[in-house]
């Protein structure tokens, strides 16, 4: 099983679980079998397209999927999967 | 919400702020999240890895986020928040600071001049607005 790390923003949809194990083939498999668990994160994960937000990054181990082969990348059963929400503020102007 | 630290993590994040001067720094904090209020434990500096303006704007690298929240799991506690500094500017979210919140963290913000930090505060985003929440300071504080 691949387990996610869900970020502590989100654990409130995951009934405070830090993480998840999911019985998948690639990340879009993973990440859909998350959603199907836990119905109310998919929003904040998925755009109305059915995309990825953009202020949402996934990680297989130290990677970025964008630079792996994005939601098709394959996972073995002892991947360990991170959702990475995006951390950034300042000053306006 | 009361965030409760002992003074020398509030200091960490002090000497931080001002080694950083003009620039923006960041950082994590940890600790354990309580009905009664969050008690942080730890403070973390990590890199400001925004590509642009450090003096106005700070991101923090993906791989140094996900290593923050590896950190936790190993040690069951909790990444409660991110702190950042506002150099010559007063310690209140910005625009910037809201629209890239995410619910559940409590940002630490520190009003930043040359010689001092002049003050620092902690926000909490409910239902898409920053809400201050009150930071106890201690000197002997038992975790």
């Amino acid at each position: 099983m691949a387990k996610i790390i869900i970020p502590t923003p989100l654990r409130k949809f995951t009934g405070n679980q830090a993480t998840i194990e999911v019985d998948a083939i690639d990340i879009r498999e993973s990440i859909n079998a998350l959603s199907s668990l836990y119905p109310d994160l998919k929003k904040q994960l998925f755009d109305d397209a059915g995309e990825i937000r953009q202020f949402v990054r996934i990680y297989l181990g130290d990677e970025d999927i964008k630079v792996l082969n994005n939601e098709q990348t394959p996972v073995t059963q002892d991947a360990v999967i991170s959702i990475v929400p995006a951390i950034a503020g300042g000053i306006t102007n | 919400m009361k965030l409760l630290l002992n003074k020398d993590l509030m200091d960490k994040m002090a000497d931080h702020a001002l080694g950083s001067y003009p620039m923006e720094c960041c950082g994590f904090v940890f600790g354990k999240d309580q009905p009664d209020g969050r008690i942080i434990t730890e403070v973390h500096t990590t890199t400001n890895s925004q590509q642009g303006d450090q003096r106005r704007r700070f991101e923090v690298d993906p791989r140094d986020y996900l290593k923050a929240e590896r950190y936790a799991l190993e040690n069951e506690i909790t990444l409660l928040g991110i702190y950042h500094s506002h150099p010559d500017h007063p310690a209140v979210p910005s625009k910037h600071d809201l629209k890239q919140a995410v619910p559940f963290f409590s940002y630490l913000i520190l009003s930043t001049e040359k010689e001092q930090v002049k003050k620092t505060t902690s926000w909490q985003l409910y239902h898409q607005q920053f809400e201050e929440e009150e930071i106890v300071i201690k000197t002997n504080l038992k975790l």
